[in-house]
């Protein structure tokens, strides 16, 4: 299919899916390309908007406001804050050694490579447009699935979650006698 | 042609909010000063129009024709985006809140259009205002940090730590609401307070608490830590000067008024009156169904208006009474004494719903 009749058959939800998918992969890629690290936090502020797009475009309303409250709104804040601080001190860009670059490289490399492997070989379920349920991304729906079907494993990630909490909590405390600085 | 009428009223509707709120902050300004003045025993502006009433044109004129200076050290692009952002993040949010019931529209006989006074009635509406205030703080974090300057740092700093620590309990005294209402809309928790059902009086806890927070939030004194003068020059805007500065300045504002409406929608039962069916009742038989409804409309849209510039009045009052917190009081309060509070406010929202309400239910049969 030539360029022009493939913009041609494009509905305005696809345009948006293609816009923002270039979108993600820009911001994500000036992540990784740029030399100030808060540049770089700001675009990965930006990726989390592009995704929560995403999560919009497929029906997931909660997840994208759940997404853009936690990530965009508190973690990267928490990111930007300790990257404030480090980039007090006069920048000292540390060599990389050659053995450290191929190394990276060959990693990324399998990584993708395995990527590629397993997306060429995926069946993508269809759905039909008639019985597909548009609430199935709602509060409503994800809170019936999640407090029933999946109960336990829910109240085990909590549980996870108040152990990790606490494990930070006694890593950053104070011992008696050590000072603020 | 007729879906087209319905769209312009919308877009009226829309573009009627967007005005009324900058107007506010713009008039908040003035009235900041003359609060000020008043309780500190002065007169205050009074010398451009009658009563001083073209001070905020006048200030912004002056804002305006400020030379506009960019440090030669600073990153000027964020340095501009800081602003930007500060005041993108104050605008989004008054875009959920329902300022009034709706508009009655009947194009064709029989064929009546309802359209809510509210920008979009998203069912997400108090996470997207939670996600929009959690972002709020990037404008004062970006432009702190590109202006190269410590004080500037500094204040960022404060600000992140501040906006992360209250936006905890702020979340949770809100969710103290949603277990009462079982509704993530704005417009539903409006709707269920209906006929003096207001949740002031069931969260009165959860009140306090979000009204704290709020104030933290805005970076309102007692906690405006980030541009505290007295230690930091002027915070995260000490290098910006002309309408950049006027931007942080004015976000404050309609950040202030926003709160406002949320907190008069979520506690205050927002365009709901006291006696409101009887008004409704009186208005359409004088008036005919559709422009009795609408009258209705627009007094429960003014009585919205009246309370959320009472608590913009009370940011005022509150600033002008109270000094400033220490920093470790403000963190203090935020982790140790709001968050437990706010946990407790949930666990007796929940013991309430599940033993004291049926208890009641059959104590009144």
């Amino acid at each position: 299919m030539d360029f022009s009749g493939f913009l041609n058959n494009l509905t305005p939800a696809t345009g948006f899916f293609y816009f923002l998918s270039f979108l993600t992969i820009l911001t994500g890629l000036m992540v990784v390309l740029s030399k100030n690290p808060i540049h770089s936090v700001l675009y990965l502020i930006a990726t989390f908007f592009c995704l929560s797009g995403h999560y919009v475009l497929l029906n997931a309303q909660f997840l994208a406001a759940v997404n853009i409250i936690v990530y965009a709104g508190a973690i990267m804040v928490l990111f930007l804050f300790v990257i404030m601080f480090l980039n007090l001190k006069q920048e000292d860009e540390e060599s990389k050694t050659n053995l450290t670059k191929i190394a990276a490289m060959v990693t990324g490399g399998t990584l993708f490579l395995i990527f590629v492997a397993v997306f060429r070989k995926t069946q993508f379920g269809a759905f039909n447009a008639y019985s597909f349920d548009s609430q199935v991304g709602m509060v409503e729906s994800l809170g019936e699935v999640l407090y029933k079907d999946y109960l336990l494993p829910f109240e085990l990630a909590s549980i996870l979650f108040l152990v990790a909490m606490i494990g930070a909590v006694m890593l950053g405390r104070r011992e008696a006698g050590d000072r603020h600085f | 042609m007729t879906i087209d009428v319905a769209l312009i009223i919308k877009a009226i509707i829309i573009l009627l909010i967007f005005g009324i709120t900058l107007l506010i902050a713009m008039y908040s300004t003035y009235g900041e000063r003359k609060v000020a003045a008043f309780m500190q025993d002065r007169i205050g502006p009074n010398r451009a129009g009658p009563f001083g009433l073209l001070q905020p044109l006048a200030d912004a004129v002056k804002m305006f024709f400020k030379e506009d200076f960019i440090p030669s050290q600073a990153s000027k692009w964020l340095f501009i985006l800081g602003p930007c952002l500060s005041m993108l993040t104050a605008l989004m949010t008054s875009a959920v809140i329902p300022f009034g019931d709706s508009v009655k529209y009947e194009s064709a006989p029989g064929k009546v259009w309802d359209i809510p006074v509210q920008a979009i009635d998203v069912n997400i509406g108090i996470l997207y205002v939670f996600g929009v205030v959690s972002l709020g703080v990037y404008g004062i974090m970006v432009g702190g940090w590109a202006s190269n300057n410590k004080f500037s740092l500094l204040g960022a700093i404060r600000a992140a730590s501040q906006n992360i620590s209250y936006e905890i309990s702020m979340g949770l005294a809100i969710i103290a609401i949603l277990m009462m209402t079982g509704s993530l809309s704005i417009r539903h928790i409006v709707e269920q307070q209906h006929g003096g059902n207001w949740n002031i009086f069931y969260q009165p806890l959860g009140f306090v608490i979000f009204i704290t927070c709020a104030f933290a939030e805005c970076n309102r004194t007692p906690f405006d830590l980030p541009e505290c003068e007295t230690e930091l020059i002027g915070g995260y805007h000490t290098e910006y000067s002309s309408m950049k500065l006027g931007f942080y300045l004015f976000a404050e504002y309609i950040n202030m008024f926003v709160s406002s409406a949320m907190i008069s929608s979520l506690y205050f039962g927002g365009y709901n009156y006291p006696g409101m069916d009887w008004v409704q009742a009186q208005l359409t038989g004088s008036l005919g169904e559709i422009a009795g409804h609408n009258v209705g409309t627009l007094i429960g849209t003014l009585v919205f208006f009246a309370k959320s510039l009472f608590f913009v009045f009370f940011y005022m009052w509150v600033r002008w009474t109270l000094p400033r917190f220490r920093y470790d009081q403000l963190m203090n309060l935020g982790w140790k004494a709001l968050i437990p509070l706010a946990m407790i406010n949930i666990i007796l929202t929940g013991g309430a719903i599940l033993f004291l309400k049926p208890l009641i239910v059959s104590f009144l049969k």
